[in-house]
């Protein structure tokens, strides 16, 4: 008689054991911690913190730009990764070593050397404004940084996918007749989507935490440039730790809702692929 | 095992009273005062007692660095930008006594500060005085008085002058601060990050800022580009400093930390304090430096009923500072 299943590979329960473990101690318990210190606001107060106009704005303007980074990143992204795997050209590793340096960057850095292009008096800044834009300082501003920020999530989560989609597979399209739109909507779209929901999903998550980068081009206007990190910043400096950590388990909630559904639709498309 | 570690333990302690290290917790533009400062106090801590003490700064956010301290960070010393925030390692640390402030000379402040504009050299748009700063057109950087603890001071020297000019009548005071916010183009977290956005980008006609922090601005890029104004009424800000007491008690560095708080008020420390820009508190220092310090009507934080007070009217959730935005 046999109660348990054993794996082929040993010592499943081991390993099972100890990821459970590591999760807990690297995610779980400093997450609790947080909702745990929420809850010593009182659910009045809790709700009068979440549902004021600066904090409502604050999470608009972070989901809002946060989502607009993500489908940006979602285009163009995926451009820049099918021109990396498909062509070569004299100075691929360079533009290749590029991708990542979003990644490296003190976000800090990154900030202020956005601010500095984009402020009117930048050089960016200065084109766009010819134009009747203004990039700094406002919700567009905004959006520029976290795409910068954004932008390697996309690109390295499709390239290896692509990288293993075979030319043949294409070209049996073609002479099974399918013009370019329609092997494009149904022969490579189908089979990369997966990984550019990951990849986009790593961007928007990633970006609505931002701060460091974000903070210097917003200008930090209350109501209409004011992220929602800043706002925890501010709850902290009053030394208002519930206030701040209701904030952050409002934005924690949304994430994790959004992230959820995320691999929920993936699921659904590779089994729509299987069948 | 127990007599392993009391063995190694034991020379420590010895060494310790030879050497002695202080922690010395500081908010972001004092580090260049402190580096001069704690050279000055080695020296003088080692003549007097045979003593080398090394000290090791830590600079930041004056509220960012209060927190630390409260979540553990091991200081002896705090020296602050604002009373709030020393007062913050009392009531929410309890780690120094409720009467810190009495502890030493002059409200535990041995050096001040001022709140001054920076302008562009010639001062184009001809910016004397508060009142200028509310014209329509008018370009006015500051930092956010919600995460700067500097920036506290502009928006109550701002607030003080209003309330003077109306004869405090708060119906006309609050439409001031209103009109003076929506000229405000960039809100920065910091104080050194107003700076930059200022000097740096060139945004805004007007910058608000600490007299030493102006100061360094036009000693960093050129005399030929800025200028300071000095307005007709401004406010005494002033920096706290405090031994923090249960660390020093755990580390028995109690006498050090005092003494190298108390030298700061001695004819060596205010000289170079009055070096770094900040207003020395001794007359005879004040008196040389004068040329440098120029003489204006200075209003103090009890004029707004301490710093609970002016937290809570002003800074706090739905006070004054929101309810601009609001409006």
């Amino acid at each position: 008689m046999k109660f348990k299943r054993h794996s082929v590979i040993p010592g499943f329960g081991f390993t099972l054991g100890f990821t459970l473990t590591y999760l807990s101690l690297i995610v779980l318990i400093p997450l609790s911690l947080l909702f745990l210190k929420a809850t010593t606001l009182g659910w009045e107060h809790f709700w009068h913190t979440v549902v004021s106009a600066r904090v409502l704005a604050s999470l608009r303007l972070s989901f809002g730009t946060a989502l607009a980074s993500a489908l940006v990143n979602a285009v163009f992204g995926l451009l820049v990764a099918w021109v990396l795997v498909r062509y070569d050209f004299p100075g691929k590793k360079i533009v290749d070593a590029l991708v990542d340096l979003p990644f490296a960057l003190p976000t800090a850095v990154a900030g202020i050397a956005l601010t500095t292009l984009y402020a009117p008096h930048g050089w960016m800044g200065r084109l766009l404004a010819g134009l009747g834009i203004k990039a700094a300082f406002t919700p567009l501003g905004i959006t520029l940084a976290l795409i910068f920020i954004g932008l390697p999530f996309v690109v390295r989560t499709v390239e290896p996918i692509l990288q293993d989609f075979e030319k043949e597979i294409e070209e049996a399209a073609f002479s099974l007749g399918a013009n370019r739109w329609q092997t494009f909507c149904k022969v490579i779209l189908p089979a990369i989507l997966p990984a550019l929901l990951t990849g986009c999903a790593m961007a928007f998550s990633r970006a609505v935490g931002e701060y460091g980068s974000v903070v210097f081009i917003a200008g930090n206007m209350p109501l209409k440039t004011e992220i929602a990190p800043l706002l925890i910043m501010t709850k902290l400096e009053q030394y208002d730790y519930a206030g701040a950590t209701a904030i952050a388990g409002v934005m924690l909630v949304i994430s994790f809702l959004l992230l959820f559904a995320t691999h929920l639709f993936q699921a659904w498309t590779r089994q729509y692929e299987r069948v | 095992m127990a007599l392993l570690i009391q063995g190694a333990a034991r020379p420590v302690l010895a060494a310790e009273k030879k050497n002695v290290t202080l922690l010395n917790v500081s908010y972001d533009p004092t580090r260049e005062l402190y580096e001069d400062y704690n050279k000055a106090f080695a020296k003088h801590w080692k003549e007097q007692t045979g003593q080398t003490v090394t000290i090791h700064q830590s600079h930041g956010g004056s509220g960012k660095q209060a927190r630390a301290i409260i979540d553990g960070l091991d200081a002896d010393i705090a020296t602050l930008a604002l009373g709030f925030d020393v007062d913050a390692l009392f009531s929410k640390g309890g780690l120094i006594s409720k009467t810190w402030q009495s502890k030493l000379p002059e409200n535990s402040a041995p050096y001040t500060s001022t709140i001054v504009f920076l302008v562009k050299k010639g001062n184009p748009k001809a910016i004397k005085d508060w009142d200028d700063l509310v014209k329509p057109g008018t370009g006015v950087i500051t930092p956010n008085p919600k995460t700067s603890g500097g920036a506290r001071w502009n928006y109550l020297a701002a607030w003080a002058f209003a309330e003077k000019k109306f004869n405090g009548d708060a119906a006309q005071i609050k439409p001031f601060m209103t009109k003076l916010f929506r000229n405000v183009l960039v809100l920065d977290t910091g104080a050194r990050g107003a700076t930059i956005t200022f000097v740096e980008r060139g945004l805004g006609d007007v910058l608000i800022a600490w007299e030493n922090e102006a100061f360094l601005a036009i000693q960093e890029l050129g005399k030929d580009k800025f200028e300071i104004v000095m307005p007709s009424l401004s406010i005494l800000a002033e920096p706290s400093v405090t031994v923090v007491d249960k660390v020093v008690k755990k580390h028995g560095t109690g006498e050090t930390a005092k003494a190298y708080l108390e030298y700061l008020y001695s004819e060596e420390g205010q000289e170079i304090i009055a070096q770094h820009y900040y207003r020395p508190r001794s007359k005879a220092v004040a008196k040389k430096y004068a040329a440098i310090f120029p003489a204006v009507h200075l209003v103090t934080i009890e004029h707004f009923g301490g710093w609970q007070k002016a937290q809570a009217d002003h800074f706090a959730d739905a006070g004054s500072f929101d309810q601009i935005y609001q409006a």
